[in-house]
């Protein structure tokens, strides 16, 4: 008479640990996602002051600096992943153009201040890249997780469904054009 | 890790199975071991650094530095660690501390100087790489389990002289008692050597943990490569130490009898580059 008993309780409680190890990694890939939104404010929130820095040098490039400023504020504007990642993929490509704008400036090549601030956003670009990595490992540990042997079938019970790889959109892959 | 343990409850079974006494002194064993270990394990990152000489430094000493440790571990979901310099010019690297909120990297100035940027990244990846696989805390219990077998061994040999008259003696205990002097004089350099192989696999995965880390082998092959091929050993090092460095500090030949290299704390680093480079 104890033995079901026995058995019912060390099923219930391998389906809590199950659930807990989903729950876990499922946070984690939640977390790992605002991650990314963070790198991506710090490098919103450099624009300004490269805006202001090629300024001072650049004086007739008016119109590429109107552009820069509009897409900001489209970005902060944005609601939504879609229209987000939409909106931070236009910034890259301007951002893009401003260097190469730059290079024709040799003063402002040489400034310290423009070369500190390219060093920054270089190094933001790096972290926007780290934080994909790390969100779409976070993800590759969730969908094992959920599609891997004793999981799979209580997976579906409680409710998990697979989560999505972080995937660069096709105008990304697109060689970067630079207009002036 | 599994297999060390079993093996150590083997000893303890076969001691207290010949003696005839009860698990009290194993107890005694395990927590004078566990006093020893502990001081150690939470002062390990301090005594470590002092050791070697090793200095803290900032972000303004060396931003470039900096973003790499903090870009790799925005890569491996880490907390930040500390960082420190040792001024050598040999180049190597380690990293300690008992969990990822406590933990350091430390760099020679060597490493700096000798290495590229994706180097670097391989070496500190490898070093972020133990942080986050717990090593520090694994190869301390390692060290607790290593430090009972010894004193249980050692308390078992004593206890031989005091035994009485008065003890029933069954050929079963006499058997026992034979296999546990044996065990006793062996299972501390058992230990040692199953310490040192947990070592080895551990260096192995933490190279293959810092290869996915930066999705580039190479990096930390070609590191190793001009790491193993610089002539100087590193002058601060000792044999505390040793185990925690990406190579071992200690140039020795590179042939080694299988024998010989059982008791070493690292595999060798061709076999090391071979691997990364396969993948």
């Amino acid at each position: 008479m104890g033995l079901p008993i026995i058995i019912v309780a060390l099923i219930l409680l391998f389906l809590i640990f199950i659930y807990n190890s989903l729950i876990t990694a499922k946070m984690r890939v939640g977390e790992a996602f605002s991650q990314i939104d963070v790198q991506l404010k710090r490098r919103t929130d450099l624009i300004p002051n490269l805006v202001e820095t090629v300024k001072g040098y650049a004086t007739h490039e008016k119109e590429l600096f109107e552009k820069v400023t509009k897409e900001r504020t489209a970005l902060m504007s944005a609601k939504g992943t879609g229209e987000k990642a939409a909106a931070n993929n236009q910034l890259s490509q301007t951002l893009r153009s401003i260097f190469a704008v730059a290079e024709n400036y040799p003063d402002l090549k040489a400034s310290q201040n423009f070369l500190e601030l390219a060093e920054e956003l270089s190094d933001t670009e790096n972290k926007i890249a780290y934080a994909r990595q790390f969100y779409n490992s976070s993800v590759l540990d969730f969908n094992t997780k959920i599609k891997t042997f004793p999981n799979a079938f209580f997976a579906g019970i409680l409710n998990f469904k697979e989560a999505e790889f972080f995937e660069t959109s096709e105008e990304e892959k697109q060689p970067v054009k630079v207009k002036f | 890790m599994i297999l060390f343990v079993i093996f150590i409850s083997t000893i303890v079974y076969v001691f207290s199975r010949a003696l005839g006494y009860g698990l009290s002194f194993v107890g005694f064993a395990l927590i004078l071991s566990g006093i020893m270990s502990i001081g150690s394990y939470y002062y390990s990152d301090k005594l470590v650094l002092a050791m070697s000489g090793a200095k803290e430094i900032q972000k303004k000493d060396n931003p470039k530095l900096f973003n790499t440790v903090e870009n790799l571990c925005i890569g491996a979901g880490l907390p930040e660690p500390k960082i420190y310099i040792v001024d050598d010019p040999s180049p190597n690297a380690f990293a300690t501390g008992r969990s990822p909120n406590h933990s350091v990297v430390c760099v020679t100035q060597g490493l700096l100087d000798t290495l590229n940027q994706t180097e670097q990244e391989g070496v500190i990846a490898h070093e972020l790489s133990h942080v986050k696989n717990y090593d520090t805390r694994l190869m301390g219990i390692v060290a607790i389990l290593v430090g009972f077998a010894v004193i249980i061994s050692d308390i078992f040999l004593r206890s031989l002289w005091f035994r009485g008259n008065d003890r029933e003696n069954s050929n079963a205990q006499s058997v026992f008692l034979i296999v546990g002097i044996v065990f006793a004089i062996l299972s501390p350099i058992a230990a040692t050597l199953i310490q040192l192989s947990i070592s080895r696999k551990r260096e192995f995965l933490a190279d293959a943990s810092g290869a996915l880390l930066t999705r580039y082998p190479e990096g930390l092959a070609s590191a190793l490569e001009k790491i193993s091929s610089y002539p100087r050993p590193l002058k601060n090092a000792n044999n505390a130490t040793a185990h925690l460095f990406i190579i071992n500090p200690f140039k020795g030949k590179e042939v080694k009898s299988w024998f010989s290299g059982l008791f070493d704390t690292h595999p060798p680093v061709k076999e090391r580059i071979k691997i990364l480079r396969s993948m």
